[in-house]
């Protein structure tokens, strides 16, 4: 008798423990909204990411609102998830909430974005990092080109954001070293398709119906979506007559890139939550404090990696 | 008579209680002083303004400027503190004053001028958010010793939850609110004009002073909103608390006060506050349904009371039609 309950004590401990370790994790994800494309995909994909590991993810949507995120942030921790995950829609005013979070131990990790608060109060940060965007995009026409002469028109993004900024100061720190390769005209076409594309009209207009104009650089895919669009009204052909470079990776520069319109972009991925979630792994299971910032790569895309194949991939993301 | 048009207040309170009560069922972890705390400390900037909403409402006005301005008065706060080096309490009593007199401009335009609340409200919302802009267009964070100390303050309630200095702050607000609207002449004055407003005059209430009253109110009331918002996220923000005179106005609605004026409580502004809150957590613990189920649930509710308050009018005016015409009435008249 003795020997049987032991037997089942057993059992009993060994179903709790396999049940322990079978446990899940819960982890809050308190988005910004969905303001853009891009911002939908990266939703989509924490959800993947999340399901693939078997973490119940608790999404949490601010609508644009930092008081929503907080709120939801308070939430989670009511709750008692595991971690919790902030794309911040400002950078100031998280320290009370965070600090509320530390004295409940639950790690946070930013997505997307730093804010302006001690480094302490966080996990770590996941993001990508927009000056090696403008380099990886710069790099690609300066080995494309090779020892030709190109003068490259630059349609910026909105003025003043930080994208704007550091996409075009890498893309200059790319292109500094080689002469042959100049910008000659540089405007801002706010991130938007019609925008790029009265701006790219007008370059084209200045520079002699756009004979000489040997590439256009935008800070984003809608802008060269944009641009193309008025290279071919001009008669000329968007990829060969005037190459086109861009960032982002959204699945329309795919079908251009595809057509032969289009000749590279560089990936923002909306996988910012993969990573978080290994970092995530590491630390509950030996406690060690990653790096505070964690870069996403910036993957480099032309013609030959199967554009088709990408943007069917992409398609489905919520882009 | 007085019961019945209660009824919309209990009728929240019931909501609420019920809605608390089958939250708590399918997440034992809801009914936590935790989940309470942060109601109350996650809204008290709503709260705060939404009592003053609730006098605005009860005269039968509306006030639309109260999210500019407390936008506004975040950054100015934030601008104030940070690039002028002014101590926090100087720069919120500025504020204040500042908040107080645009309330009582608006109520003088809309006094003095007949212009309807609604078009001197919205052209008051314009010129806050505006300014708030034009004050500064970035989030100015705020690192002052000062502010850490208040947001340090904090009740550690039994069980984990905190009642934050803010949310104390918005209990006080309501009491003291609800005194001056059941207690004072000024409250008496508001409910008169909310009924009627010549009749109001010729019984002898000063319908000048007192809509312009009801207004400074409304702003002083902003522009300590907009400070508690300030602590809240210790920064100033000029696209912040976008569209909140909405939720505001839709938790006095929902909280039994007639749109139309002359009846309400200032509690059940607070059970209208409460219930948004609950919403938005109940999105939070579920965690997959779209957080803009608050919206569609708040809207259903708002439908829900509007028609409830009709239908109390509608019964208690045919009760007075028939004690009428029976002559119960002919005595008291």
């Amino acid at each position: 008798m003795r020997q049987v309950l032991a037997t089942i004590a057993v059992a009993f401990t060994l179903s709790l423990a396999s049940s322990v370790s079978a446990q899940s994790l819960t982890v809050g994800f308190s988005q910004i909204g969905s303001e853009s494309g891009w911002r939908a995909a990266e939703t989509t994909v924490t959800k993947q990411e999340a399901e693939k590991r078997g973490i119940t993810l608790k999404f949490a949507d601010a609508q644009q609102k930092q008081e929503n995120q907080i709120k939801a942030v308070r939430g989670f921790i009511a709750q008692g998830v595991d971690a919790i995950l902030i794309a911040p829609v400002v950078a100031t005013g998280w320290d009370a909430v965070l600090k509320e979070a530390k004295e409940e131990k639950i790690p946070v990790i930013l997505l997307d974005r730093q804010i302006d608060a001690p480094d302490s109060l966080y996990l770590t940060a996941v993001t990508s990092d927009q000056v090696h965007e403008g380099k990886v995009a710069g790099d690609w026409l300066v080995k494309d080109v090779g020892a030709k002469d190109c003068k490259v028109v630059e349609l910026q993004g909105t003025t003043g954001s930080s994208p704007a900024i550091n996409r075009k100061k890498g893309f200059e720190e790319a292109i500094a070293s080689h002469a042959n390769i100049k910008i000659v005209r540089s405007q801002t076409g706010d991130f938007t398709r019609t925008k790029g594309k009265e701006v790219m009209e007008s370059f084209i207009k200045a520079e002699g119906g756009g004979k000489g104009i040997c590439a256009v650089y935008a800070h984003n895919d809608d802008m060269a979506v944009g641009a193309i669009q008025a290279i071919k009204e001009a008669g000329l052909k968007p990829g060969t007559d005037i190459k086109v470079v861009s960032i982002d990776a959204v699945p329309d520069i795919f079908k251009a890139m595809a057509a032969g319109e289009a000749n590279a972009t560089v990936e923002l991925t909306p996988n910012m939550a993969g990573p978080a979630f290994e970092i995530l792994a590491t630390y509950l299971k030996d406690k060690k404090e990653p790096k505070k910032w964690v870069q996403t790569e910036s993957k480099l895309y032309t013609a030959k990696d199967d554009p088709m194949k990408v943007y069917e991939a992409k398609k489905g993301l919520g882009y | 008579m007085k019961n019945a048009r209660n009824l919309p207040f209990l009728a929240t309170l019931i909501v609420f209680l019920v809605a608390y009560g089958l939250c708590t069922l399918q997440f034992p972890n809801m009914f936590s002083t935790r989940v309470i705390a942060n109601l109350l400390s996650d809204n008290a900037f709503l709260g705060i303004v939404a009592v003053g909403m609730t006098f605005v409402i009860l005269s039968g006005g509306i006030d639309l400027s109260v999210g500019s301005v407390i936008a506004f008065t975040s950054v100015f706060v934030a601008v104030l503190v940070g690039s002028f080096g002014l101590h926090p309490l100087t720069a919120f009593v500025l504020a204040l004053v500042l908040s107080t007199l645009f309330g009582a401009g608006m109520g003088l335009m809309i006094r003095y001028l007949s212009i309807p609340p609604f078009v001197v409200t919205l052209a008051g919302m314009f010129l806050a958010r505006g300014a708030a802009y034009l004050v500064s267009t970035q989030s100015v964070p705020i690192t002052h010793p000062f502010f850490e100390t208040i947001q340090g303050l904090y009740l550690r309630l039994p069980g984990g939850g905190r009642l934050t200095a803010m949310a104390m702050l918005m209990l006080v607000v309501f009491a003291v609110g609800a005194l001056v609207a059941s207690r004072t002449r000024f409250g008496a004055n508001v409910y008169a004009l909310g009924g009627n407003e010549q009749s109001a005059a010729l019984m002898g209430v000063p319908v000048g002073r007192t809509i312009i009253g009801i207004y400074a109110l409304s702003g002083f009331l902003s522009g300590l909103s907009g400070i508690a918002y300030t602590i809240y996220t210790s920064s100033g923000y000029s696209l912040a608390t976008v569209g909140i005179e909405l939720d505001a106005i839709a938790a006095v609605v929902i909280g039994g006060t007639l749109l139309t004026g002359g009846t309400g409580l200032v509690a059940g502004t607070l059970v209208g506050i409460l219930i948004q809150g609950l919403i938005q957590t109940y999105i939070v613990f579920d965690g997959t349904l779209s957080s803009w189920w608050t919206k569609i649930v708040i809207g259903i509710l708002l439908f829900a009371f509007i028609a409830l308050q009709r239908a109390i009018i509608w019964y208690s005016n045919r009760r007075l039609a028939d004690g009428a015409s029976r002559g119960e009435l002919r005595g008291a008249a």
